[in-house]
């Protein structure tokens, strides 16, 4: 079961955070920066899987973004981490090219994209057209 | 002035801009009082923008709990922009401790028995984040409708949406069961997706539940290989693999499905053979299924064959160039290490080349495995490698390899000399983080093996000439040479180069490790045992030289150091409580000057005061001897004083008040307290009592100690408190007829 998905950058800022297990407020900040602690301390060619606490971490960088999904015992990394590709292979086409701006500035299509992808921590639609579908009928409700 | 309310995208950008952490926290605040006041009196219209902005300073750590009715309101609200904003809210900020969040639960209701399938998406969403275990009663059959309706959109989130719901009130999977066979029927990848999840964690949570879906595994079987065969459906295909993600979740459910279950496994043999060998691996996708495909045949019930098959997969992944892939080999290696420990010894060396990662997750794991490797035959081999990763491992790994090291040293070393002298290399190497026990462990050994005695406390002695920095080596070898000393001393031994130890060596490298200051007192203290042992084994003629060495550093400077703390925390106590007393009696000796001040420093100066508490054991009343005066008396209680001046100190006067009782009442509660003038000092140690026991029983005796460095005529006022035949008495005097030798 997936734990919690993190957007953060280098600097620490958090771009997005969503929590399928409830953690209160303080200990979020706690975690996040730990997370990206450890994660901006392995270099390159060090694995992606990193054990943190209680959780595995499964983390992906594209430029300055580090992706972190913590994951329970239970769940298959390598799925996790083709996952994250996919998450922001939609993304991409949503945004044609995302950058680490769309996401902040389009914070509510994001979380309404990770929302399609995953409830409650399984993983539920990973089809691209399917997962934009509903979005692309509330943006061509918006503008009309 | 009033600053008007930001657009999202603006509060963005600001909050952007700020440079520091204060100046963020100032935008923020405003924003919230803007968004507080809106909520208040704005305009409804506007409030979803109001929320999406709370939500993005909640989601950067500022509280937001003053925005949870304003979620409520939006839910219940017509218009989907407001639905979604307030849903969104409701997912981040509420959660089963708030008590508002029972209030959604008829919003909920609403929204999922109305038609439009993305306001029932939006609804099964929250539902599945935050329900709690009464909205899921309320709510369930609402969902298990939903489970059977149209639209599959609907129907993907409804199935997720039971996942949460059972894991919260078990008893609901009763509703949920029957509806699975059925679901298994689809062909939209979401809903079979979300199906096998619901399967597993229905299989999970009951074993009833287990027996009917083991009957299933056939059709299972069979989706997964219409999954596979029916060419590359572009639809879910993820770099040449057909919808990875539902292959992973088949393969679990078979797993579960599959572990102590003959009947499910054989069924299930052929199919995990076929995934196993035309999985394509050249993309991560296809390995994330090879994994789990590994996974489930080794926990099922699977031919030897299969066993075989995935054990070797698994050495395949060892050495595939990529991080991520080796990290998992190694994980699951492990886990089969205990079942399938032949097959997994035959990729030792893959394993071992694993230790050399610079990753540390990596080495972690190969250290583990390696451990668990070693066994009669490839000991040597193994703990040789395991000592050279010792010298180079990171410092968090060192703990656990040397405790590994010794352990499996333990369990497997093939002859004493090879066990001690791995012991010994790992002390060396890394003697810092070595469990406690090792030292205990080693001079057992050492002392059990007779013939390695010579050996051993020679190549002792070699490593602690060298360095006497790692504890646990220098107490052992302290302790070597202290019981062998002799035979280190014989000069032959056939096991290393014949080393010519002088006594005075052996002598000095012990005193060296008592006075460095890396030693332990534990280390120490071996030493010294080692010292005193020798000084019986060794000959005669050197004994008077060690003898003089035994009152060494360790005991007399921690002595001095709590005599000096005694001393100076037994003065300022007594003195303290005379010092409010006392102020009155001051004033009537200093006449001149009347307003209050603080009573002359009764803690005199601390280098003052060592130097005279040391005097004092040893330094006998010495000189002229000055009479003593008697200064009170009444009602059969006498008051002496008698005075003595320490050679030493021409400074310092020391009297004992003496008092005596002749009469035929006990003096209880007695005090006595004393004052001089400004320009002494005075210090009153505790009286021996503060009862005088009738018909002259034991004197108490209290010691005054003044010191005048101006050689000023002495004044001394006494102040007595006591009761005596049942009466309180208090008694202020001043003593007269001091004689001339105490001050001058």
């Amino acid at each position: 079961m997936i734990k919690f998905f993190l957007m953060v950058n280098k600097q620490g800022q958090t771009r997005l955070s969503k929590y399928y297990e409830h953690v209160e407020i303080n200990k979020r900040i706690l975690l996040e920066t730990e997370v990206i602690k450890s994660c901006l301390s392995r270099a390159n060619e060090q694995c992606s899987f990193i054990e943190y606490k209680d959780f595995k971490l499964i983390y992906r960088q594209y430029a300055a973004l580090f992706i972190v999904v913590g994951v329970n015992d239970t769940e298959n990394e390598m799925a996790i981490y083709e996952f994250i590709h996919n998450f922001v292979e939609v993304l991409d086409e949503y945004f044609s090219r995302v950058s680490e701006l769309d996401i902040m500035f389009n914070l509510d299509k994001v979380y309404i994209i990770l929302d399609e992808m995953v409830l409650n921590g399984c993983i539920v639609e990973t089809n691209r057209a399917r997962i934009l579908a509903p979005l692309l009928i509330l943006d061509k409700m918006s503008e009309s | 002035m009033v600053v008007p309310s930001l657009k999202l995208q603006d509060l963005i950008e600001e909050i952007r801009g700020a440079k520091t952490q204060a100046q963020e926290r100032e935008v923020i605040q405003r924003e919230c009082a803007h968004i507080r006041a809106s909520f208040r009196d704005g305009d409804p219209l506007q409030r979803h923008r109001q929320l999406a902005k709370l939500l993005y300073v909640h989601m950067l750590g500022y509280p937001a709990h003053f925005g949870q009715m304003e979620c409520l309101k939006l839910i219940a609200s017509p218009r989907f922009i407001d639905k979604r904003v307030g849903y969104l809210g409701a997912m981040l900020l509420l959660d089963e401790r708030q008590d508002a969040h029972l209030l959604i639960t008829n919003s909920i209701k609403n929204d999922l028995s109305q038609g439009i399938q993305a306001v029932q998406g939006l609804a099964l969403c929250t539902l599945s984040a935050m329900g709690s275990a009464e909205m899921c009663r309320d709510l369930a059959t609402e969902v298990e409708r939903l489970l059977l309706g149209p639209s599959p959109y609907v129907r993907k989130k409804a199935v997720l949406t039971a996942v949460h719901m059972i894991r919260k009130v078990p008893e609901l999977s009763d509703i949920f069961l029957p509806v699975c066979a059925k679901l298994l029927h689809e062909r939209h990848h979401g809903v079979l997706l979300g199906t096998i999840t619901l399967i597993t964690e229905l299989c999970e949570r009951s074993p009833a539940a287990l027996e009917h879906f083991q009957k299933v595994v056939p059709q299972l079987v069979r989706i997964f290989r219409t999954l596979v065969t029916t060419g590359h459906t572009t639809e879910h295909s993820i770099s040449g693999v057909s919808d990875p993600f539902l292959q992973v979740q088949i393969l679990r459910l078979l797993r579960i499905l599959g572990r102590n279950h003959e009947e499910s496994s054989e069924s299930m043999n052929d199919l995990l053979a076929q995934v196993a060998t035309n999985t394509d691996t050249s993309r991560n996708s296809g390995s994330a299924v090879l994994f789990e495909t590994v996974l489930t045949i080794m926990d099922i019930r699977s031919a030897a064959g299969l066993r075989v098959l995935a054990v070797n997969i698994l050495g395949r992944f060892l050495l595939n160039s990529d991080k991520n892939i080796r990290y998992v080999a190694l994980t699951s290696l492990l886990r089969l290490v205990q079942s399938d420990h032949s097959a997994v010894q035959r990729h030792r060396p893959t394993v071992v080349e694993c230790l050399r990662e610079p990753d540390a997750s990596l080495s972690r794991r190969a250290l583990e495995l390696s451990l668990a490797l070693v066994n009669n035959s490839n000991v040597r081999a193994m703990i040789q490698e395991l000592q050279g990763f010792l010298e180079f491992c990171p410092l968090d790994l060192r703990a656990d390899c040397a405790s590994g090291i010794l352990l499996a040293a333990e369990r497997f070393a093939p002859t004493k000399r090879w066990h001690i002298d791995t012991i010994l290399r790992v002390l060396t190497t890394a003697g810092a983080h070595v469990r406690d026990d090792a030292v205990a462990n080693l001079t057992q050994l050492i002392g059990g093996a007779q013939e390695l005695h010579a050996y051993s406390v020679r190549r002792l002695y070699n490593a602690l000439a060298q360095d006497i920095s790692q504890q646990p080596l220098v107490q052992v070898a302290a302790w070597c040479i202290g019981e062998y000393g002799d035979l280190l001393l014989e000069g032959s031994c056939e096991e290393t180069e014949p080393l010519q130890v002088e006594e005075e060596e052996v002598l000095a490298l012990l005193e060296r490790v008592l006075q460095s200051h890396m030693s332990l007192p534990a280390t120490r203290g071996y030493a010294l045992t080692a010292l005193m042992k020798l000084s019986t084994r060794l000959r005669g003629d050197n004994k008077a030289a060690i003898l003089e060495k035994m009152p060494l550093v360790e005991r007399g400077g921690p002595q001095v150091d709590e005599e000096a703390k005694e001393s100076k925390e037994a003065a300022p106590v007594s003195t303290d409580p005379q010092a409010s007393k006392l102020l009155d009696l001051l004033d009537l000796l200093d006449g001149t000057s009347g307003d209050a001040q603080q009573p002359p420093p009764l803690d005199p100066s601390p280098e003052g005061t060592l130097i005279h508490l040391l005097d004092l054991p040893c330094a006998p009343p010495a000189l002229a001897p000055i009479p003593n005066l008697k200064v009170f008396e009444r009602e059969g209680l006498q008051l002496n004083l008698s005075f003595v001046r320490p050679p030493g100190t021409p400074a310092l006067l020391l009297i004992t008040v003496t008092a005596t009782n002749a009469s035929e009442g006990d003096v209880t509660h007695f005090v006595c307290q004393a004052a001089v003038p400004k320009s002494f000092q005075l210090q009153l140690q505790a009286p021996s009592g503060d009862t005088v026991p009738a018909q002259g029983g034991l004197p108490m005796t209290q010691l005054l100690r003044i010191l005048n460095p101006n050689k000023a005529p002495l004044r001394l006022k006494l102040r007595l408190t006591y009761n005596h035949f049942g009466q309180s008495v208090q008694e202020i005097f001043e003593v007269n007829n001091l004689p001339v030798e105490t001050w001058q």
